[in-house]
């Protein structure tokens, strides 16, 4: 949580966390009867943070993304992204926040087939009509953020499905947006692409995005700072890597 | 005595190329499991001298700098053979630890497994954060397949956790009008024998 200042102040703040959530409460009805998903969530993501939520299906993993990426409106709580406040936004207000500061990477791999890999990532930003050439420079540097430019001129059903993948985070950052949201964005993948990609996640982190991965895979989650293990819609356990980085010889005795 | 089992089949693979002096293994097997694994030079003797009253190596004397050397015999090439393609044979031990903590606390009630199994989460989860930054930088195929095992184990560990977690849940509940939960509780505990 951030440090002992009030929700609103923290909340305005462009330097605070990235990711701001305070009591966060999801509720679906199923007839008659109501459902609660989420049961207060409190979750602070910063800048350069990369944040792994666990827990078996139903726990709420999902569920927590949505929010987070406005993609879904709370029954309680506040979220605030970049400083905004989500929980208090229109439908179109969520919808700009999600072009303009969020990017998501699912398990699906869900690039247009007519589009190639550089226009597919300028996608959200001709959305959001910037012009195609300043558009198409985001995209260049995207791919080359995450050092795919090689992919840039070919289409979808010319990549591998970690090429693919690759590219669908190049979309997610396209436009400096700092929050990414991963939900199971290795699913698809064999072991040894999915930790490429996973690696790809960290080093977001590492040049100052916050990064949100929902994953069932306690392996994939522990290349993540903070561990957040969900139960029942609350959070259950939260396990910080150690700060002291351990010698091989200290980790195997 | 399984470590000086595995040394003697790390020696007589090391002594396969030529003779060698005691030193010489000793960094060889350092250098080819990793830094994990530190051998003792008392220890490479006195398993050498094991292993020529065995009749798998020959001691050839000293060089000319007074070090003894050895090389491997046939019979020592034969076992060397022999433990290579030999399967090692995997059991879980019936003594672990973190399984009997949590039984002994559901079976008696002297403390909450649900806390046990939480405390050992932690830890387990901790060491495969630390394991997999380090397996992500290592330089050494030894200490890379070597932390590859570590990550692999703690998996394991976090799955049984969880495993465990649920099949205790399921025994807290109380039947329809039960009252306590002592009956429940030796059942899961013999449910996770099972």
């Amino acid at each position: 949580m951030a440090e002992g200042d009030s929700g609103e102040a923290a909340g305005s703040q462009v330097d605070g966390p990235v990711l701001r959530m305070v009591g966060v409460v999801q509720e679906y009805r199923d007839g008659g009867r109501v459902i609660r998903a989420l049961d207060g969530i409190d979750l602070t993501v910063a800048a350069g943070e990369m944040v792994a939520v666990t827990g078996r299906s139903g726990s709420g993993k999902s569920t927590l993304l949505n929010l987070a990426g406005g993609l879904e409106e709370p029954t309680a709580g506040r979220i605030w992204v970049d400083g905004e406040a989500v929980d208090a936004m229109t439908r179109t207000g969520r919808a700009e926040l999600r072009r303009r500061r969020v990017g998501f990477v699912f398990q699906s791999l869900n690039l247009v087939p007519s589009l190639t890999a550089s226009e597919n990532v300028a996608l959200p930003l001709e959305f959001d009509r910037v012009g195609p050439k300043p558009a198409r420079t985001a995209a260049r540097q995207a791919l080359e953020r995450i050092g795919a430019s090689e992919l840039a001129d070919r289409f979808p059903d010319q990549l591998s499905g970690g090429e693919r993948q690759r590219v669908a985070i190049a979309r997610a950052v396209v436009g400096r947006r700092r929050l990414v949201l991963a939900d199971e964005p290795t699913g698809a993948l064999d072991e040894m692409t999915g930790r490429q990609v996973l690696r790809l996640l960290a080093d977001l982190a590492d040049g100052g995005a916050a990064v949100v991965l929902v994953t069932h895979d306690v392996e994939l989650a522990a290349a993540a700072d903070r561990v957040i293990r969900l139960r029942d819609g609350a959070v259950d356990q939260i396990t910080e890597r150690p700060s002291a980085p351990a010698s091989v010889a200290e980790l195997l005795r | 005595m399984h470590t000086e089992y595995v040394i003697r089949g790390a020696l007589l693979a090391l002594l396969n190329d030529r003779a060698k002096y005691g030193y010489q293994l000793k960094s060889e097997f350092e250098a080819s499991t990793g830094s994990a694994w530190a051998l003792n030079i008392g220890q490479v003797y006195s398993t050498l001298k094991r292993m020529e009253r065995d009749g798998v190596v020959l001691g050839l004397g000293q060089d000319e700098e007074g070090r003894p050397r050895y090389q491997l015999t046939a019979e020592g090439r034969e076992e060397l053979a022999g433990w290579l393609s030999a399967a090692v044979e995997r059991s879980v031990s019936s003594r672990d630890e973190v399984t009997m903590k949590v039984l002994m606390a559901a079976a008696t009630g002297a403390g909450d497994p649900t806390l046990c199994i939480a405390v050992q989460r932690e830890v387990s989860m901790q060491t495969l954060q630390t394991a997999t930054v380090a397996r992500d930088t290592a330089t050494s195929l030894a200490d890379r397949l070597h932390l590859e095992r570590l990550i692999v184990s703690c998996t394991a560990e976090l799955r049984w956790l969880d495993i465990a977690e649920e099949a205790l849940a399921g025994g807290r509940t109380p039947a329809p009008g039960e009252v306590g939960d002592t009956t429940t509780t030796t059942l899961r505990t013999e449910d996770l024998h099972g």
